[in-house]
């Protein structure tokens, strides 16, 4: 069963076309990642799918819901965490979650199981003003407000976004408790190491969706012959691994550069030994080259590449 | 003798009873790339803040290109470039006229803004879109044409906030040879990030936790005194331990 399902779904502002014909299924229980850069459309799409913004062409539906003509019973039953700070500054921590449950008709208590994990951090705080809490604690408080009310379908847009990388892993512990209460969620990032952590993604860029699959279908996808390459002058081992004979693209990776070779009948025994080779060559020391397999990051330089 | 373009000594910063810089000690070296992380309020703004001649310490001292910031800020901030994602060019204006805006204020002469624009816009192979608002480019080109303008008055220094949140991963790589070309020319480069994949990219890193600097080395040698897989796990551990 589809939870969100999306067709041709377009809008432009002007002469820029924020979303483009972009189509996309979401099923029910599924943690469904958005990955792309700022610009990419990702909110646009958002606020459409949140009833905020109106399509200029496509529809969607959320839960059986269409996104313009059902958008009252549609804001009923989701969650949406703007990537933005949303909540009241001036209200504390308990005031901002009481006034949520106020809006939505519920009580706290009802369904105080759901949010109890992340409130309880929260809890020593509660009596401070949202807006004199941390990054991380902000938004933990924002989104115990958008879950107050028990939504089937949760939005979140860039959660990670100003948020140290301590409190992003905590935050992604905290969805996949959240999916095993059977919510749907739809969450977009621009960091490509969050990918792994959803069960399906849709890599966006330019108003497009240019892949969609599981992050292990997406890197399977990845064509050409992958290594990972190290030296003591990494900025002169990228030009000079560009320059190599069979070289694809050559980026810097952590500590490492990957290379991509077009496809060829050697071993990849026979190609390290030709890079290594190659760089004695070129004078460079201490030397590593060994095959990888191709993250997700790889494989979105990869179709940016193909795109433009 | 290696040279020290940026030096601190206790520098500290206090607002009220919060110190939010706690005698920070270290130097940095000319042509550096030097990567200073730190969680979200750990103090990283704060210390960028006085390093830039925008507020005063509460104590210690800080010397930037040669210059005490504390005595000194309008030397330094001529010796300095600055660039952020939060504020870099003026969208309203077009990438002509930033660059012009830009020269203008570090007091740059007419003519060798002229040359200056040609170089730059050929560089990023921005020439035919000179004209155009800068508000309408990627963001991707927006960055590099930010820090291109930053290092336009032939700054010792560059300060990089957060340069490349939000870009996608190709033009964050394109950003990181620009970084590259600039420190091999002789800048110095200071640079915030949240990505650990960038903190590999850096000579020096150091970690500020709660006010405090709790390491600073290479990235490598920092692997292995905290048992470390990669930056990312140096981070979490020395984030977590002060929880």
């Amino acid at each position: 069963m589809f939870e969100i399902q999306v067709h041709n779904l377009s809008k432009s502002y002007g002469p820029v076309h924020a979303v483009q014909d972009i189509t996309f299924d979401v099923q029910a229980g599924e943690v469904f990642g958005l990955i792309g850069p700022d610009g990419a459309g990702k909110t646009t799409l958002f606020r459409m799918l949140t009833s905020l913004v109106l399509p200029d062409t496509g529809s969607a539906t959320v839960a059986s819901l269409d996104v313009v003509r059902d958008y009252k019973q549609l804001r009923q039953i989701i969650g949406y965490m703007p990537g933005r700070f949303s909540l009241y500054q001036d209200l504390s921590v308990e005031e901002n979650l009481g006034f949520f449950a106020n809006v939505f008709g519920v009580r706290i208590r009802e369904n105080y199981d759901l949010i109890r994990d992340i409130y309880v951090q929260l809890e020593p705080f509660k009596d401070r003003r949202a807006g004199a809490l941390s990054g991380g604690m902000k938004q933990k408080l924002a989104l115990c407000c958008a879950l107050i009310h028990r939504p089937r379908v949760l939005f979140l847009d860039e959660p990670g976004t100003g948020v140290d990388p301590v409190s992003r892993k905590e935050f992604w512990d905290m969805l996949r408790r959240l999916r095993e209460a059977g919510i749907t969620i739809l969450v977009s990032t621009p960091n490509m190491d969050e990918a792994e952590l959803c069960d399906r993604i849709g890599l966006m860029q330019q108003g497009q969706i240019m892949a969609i699959d599981t992050p292990k279908g997406i890197t399977a996808g990845f064509r050409h012959p992958l290594f990972a390459v190290r030296s003591d002058e990494m900025y002169r081992l990228i030009q000079d691994l560009r320059g190599l004979e069979g070289a694809a693209s050559c980026h810097a990776f952590g500590e490492y550069a990957h290379l991509s070779l077009h496809t060829s009948a050697a071993t990849p025994d026979r190609q390290v030994g030709a890079i290594h080779e190659f760089l004695v060559s070129m004078n460079h020391r201490n030397i590593e080259v060994r095959p990888v397999v191709a993250t997700v990051e790889d494989c979105f330089i990869e179709l940016i590449a193909q795109h433009t | 003798m290696v040279q020290s373009v940026i030096a601190t000594d206790h520098l500290t910063k206090s607002f009220g009873a919060f110190t939010a810089v706690n005698a920070i000690t270290f130097s940095v070296q000319t042509g550096e790339i030097f990567g200073f992380l730190g969680a979200n309020g750990a103090g990283k703004t704060t210390a960028l803040k006085m390093l830039t001649g925008l507020i005063t310490p509460t104590s210690g001292t800080a010397t930037v290109a040669g210059f005490d910031v504390w005595k000194q800020p309008e030397q330094v901030k001529r010796r300095i470039g600055y660039m952020s994602q939060k504020f870099s060019l003026y969208e309203d204006l077009t990438v002509r006229e930033n660059i012009r805006l830009y020269g203008g204020i570090y007091g740059l002469k007419m003519s060798e803004i002229k040359a200056k624009t040609t170089d730059l816009l050929q560089k990023l192979e921005l020439e035919s879109e000179a004209n155009k608002l800068v508000g309408a480019l990627p963001l991707g080109w927006k960055q590099k044409l930010a820090f291109s303008v930053a290092l336009l008055h032939e700054p010792k220094i560059v300060f990089l906030d957060e340069p490349t949140s939000g870009v996608d991963p190709l033009a964050r790589r394109q950003f990181w040879e620009l970084i590259y070309e600039a420190a091999a020319s002789g800048v110095t480069l200071m640079v915030t990030t949240h990505y650990m994949d960038e903190a590999e990219y850096c000579d020096r890193v150091s970690i500020m936790v709660d006010g405090k600097i709790e390491a600073l080395d290479t990235p490598r040698a920092l692997k292995v005194t905290f048992q470390a897989e990669n930056m990312d796990e140096v981070f979490r551990k020395l984030a977590r331990n002060q929880l």
